[in-house]
């Protein structure tokens, strides 16, 4: 499903990531892991396509990625749900409207909207909160609303990059259970994170970059800082 | 398709909204373009009528000799017919002339006093001619002052009129001149003013459009609202400037008729109502839509 293939990212004669290679294939939840600086966000960058690598191709189901034109990428990023550190919502709506707001986006009827709005909701469990605005929120149900809206197109994957870094320890598994569900659901699942605590516990695949390099892809992984 | 265009209104509403203080400064700009625009357009449809009703008192008076025979004149009169720069030729005998002497002074009691003291008519036969084409009298005098014409021909008049017109002609020429000089400053300001509005509410949207590129909104979704609130301003200038002007066009325009006989403003602004208002909004809308697709092809680039 996702092919990073032989791709190197520079910026101003600095290697951010150095000839990487990998496959997700469907269904899969890959933890991507590593210290600041290892090259996680970039790596996801060049996935969602914000920037294009110096060399190698990315390509994501039947698209090739680095050779997208821009009117192209709307497309490309309905298949994907993305959730980040900072969480990205929309401050002055509230936790329905921020999740209706991605559905009107994408160019979804008005009927699906209003159904699976509330499901998506109900799912992250913040039925109860649904009509809260954003700043009314804990940063925990913030990042619930995240990932509802990453969810509410159905996208083939959800990519988080750290999404659990502004959050205490509690709400942080709150979280990961919920992309565990969303991955037993059927949802490749990409997490990009320096947390070794989740990554051990998950025991799922781990590709772990160092200076920019892959240095281990194992089944069932652990992070081991170095 | 109609649901996305319902999306880009409501979002363009919002736009709008949101940034409502600096859209109505905005509009205050656009409305002061259009009233400069739609003025200049009336002000060349008064100085066209101004310009023919003075026209249409044009003529060229021949005046001939008191001992000029009137089979001559006559003569005279159908050779002029026929060429094709008259548009009409009247023969006033000397009978007529004095009659119609006598009835426009007959308020003055000198004037009268001594016409009925005259024992012959001191008047002359003449012949005026109207032109199709205006530019055409000179041809036409130039005509007349031939060698043959000059043993019944006392005098042809007509320069002094033209200069008239010539004059009127050039003012309003010049009004038009300044008119479009100063549409054109104020159609730069505006598109600046309306640039720098859009790139304010691109700007206090861009965590939006940050979420609509992350989720996959189209390209037309992230801009159509920029375009439609565009639009929204050009049709606010143009509707209110019509509204604005319509009492002063209404009070006026008894005015300009004593100055310029024919020319109904009031009737004229009403009849051609749909028409002012179409350009008006061609006008602003324009404005709108290239000062908002400037600004987001250059903020808004993929």
């Amino acid at each position: 499903m996702i092919t990073f293939s032989n791709v190197s990212k520079s910026y101003n004669h600095s290697d951010i990531l150095k000839d990487i290679s990998f496959k997700i294939a469907p269904k899969e939840f890959v933890s991507v892991v590593g210290r600041s600086g290892a090259g996680k966000s970039t790596l996801i960058r060049l996935l969602i396509a914000e920037e294009k690598p110096t060399k190698g191709r990315v390509i994501f189901g039947h698209y090739e990625v680095t050779k997208l034109k821009g009117r192209e990428l709307p497309e490309l990023r309905r298949h994907m749900g993305i959730i980040f550190q900072d969480f990205r919502l929309l401050s002055q709506k509230t936790a329905y409207e921020n999740v209706v707001f991605a559905m009107e986006a994408a160019g979804k009827p008005q009927k699906e909207i209003e159904e699976t709005a509330l499901q998506v909701l109900d799912l992250v469990g913040l039925h109860g909160k649904m009509a809260n605005f954003i700043h009314e929120l804990s940063g925990g149900e913030k990042q619930r609303v995240a990932i509802a809206r990453a969810m509410v197109n159905r996208p083939d994957v959800i990519i988080a990059d750290e999404p659990t870094g502004n959050l205490d320890p509690i709400n942080t598994w709150g979280i990961i259970n919920l992309l565990v569900k969303i991955n037993e659901l059927g949802t490749t699942v990409l997490l990009a994170t320096h947390n070794k605590e989740i990554v051990n516990q998950l025991e799922r695949r781990v590709v772990s970059l160092e200076d920019g390099r892959i240095i281990k892809d194992e089944e069932k992984g652990k992070y081991i800082l170095m | 398709m109609v649901t996305a265009v319902y999306r880009i209104i409501k979002y363009g509403f919002q736009n709008f909204w949101r940034n409502r203080l600096v859209s109505i400064a905005t509009i205050l700009v656009l409305l002061l373009s259009v009233i400069v625009f739609l003025g200049l357009l009336i002000f060349a449809a008064v100085g066209r009528q101004a310009v023919s009703a003075i026209q249409d008192k044009i003529d060229i008076s021949v005046y001939f000799k008191s001992n000029a025979p009137e089979d001559n004149i006559l003569k005279l009169k159908n050779v002029l017919e026929k060429l094709t720069e008259v548009k009409a030729v009247e023969y006033i005998s000397k009978d007529e002339a004095l009659k119609i002497f006598a009835e426009r002074h007959k308020a003055d009691e000198v004037i009268s006093q001594a016409l009925s003291e005259l024992n012959e008519n001191p008047l002359t036969a003449s012949l005026n001619i109207k032109a199709k084409d205006p530019r055409k009298y000179a041809d036409i005098a130039a005509y007349l002052e031939a060698e043959s014409f000059k043993s019944v021909i006392d005098k042809v008049s007509y320069g002094q009129n033209q200069v008239v017109i010539d004059r009127l002609a050039k003012i309003i020429s010049v009004g038009k001149q300044a008119g479009i000089l100063l549409t054109i400053v104020l159609v730069v300001i505006a598109v600046i003013v309306v640039f720098n509005t859009i790139l304010l509410a691109i700007y206090s949207g861009r965590e939006e459009i940050s979420i609509m590129r992350l989720v996959g909104a189209s390209n037309a979704f992230i801009r159509g609202p920029y375009i439609f609130v565009g639009i929204l301003y050009g049709f606010l200038a143009a509707f209110t400037a019509l509204v604005l002007l319509s009492p002063f066009i209404y009070l006026a325009s008894p005015y300009v008729e004593i100055f310029i006989p024919g020319m109904k403003l009031w009737s004229y602004f009403l009849d051609n109502f749909l028409r002012l208002f179409g350009e008006g909004l061609l006008f602003s809308v324009g404005i709108g839509v290239v000062s908002s697709l400037t600004v987001i092809r250059r903020y808004l680039r993929d």
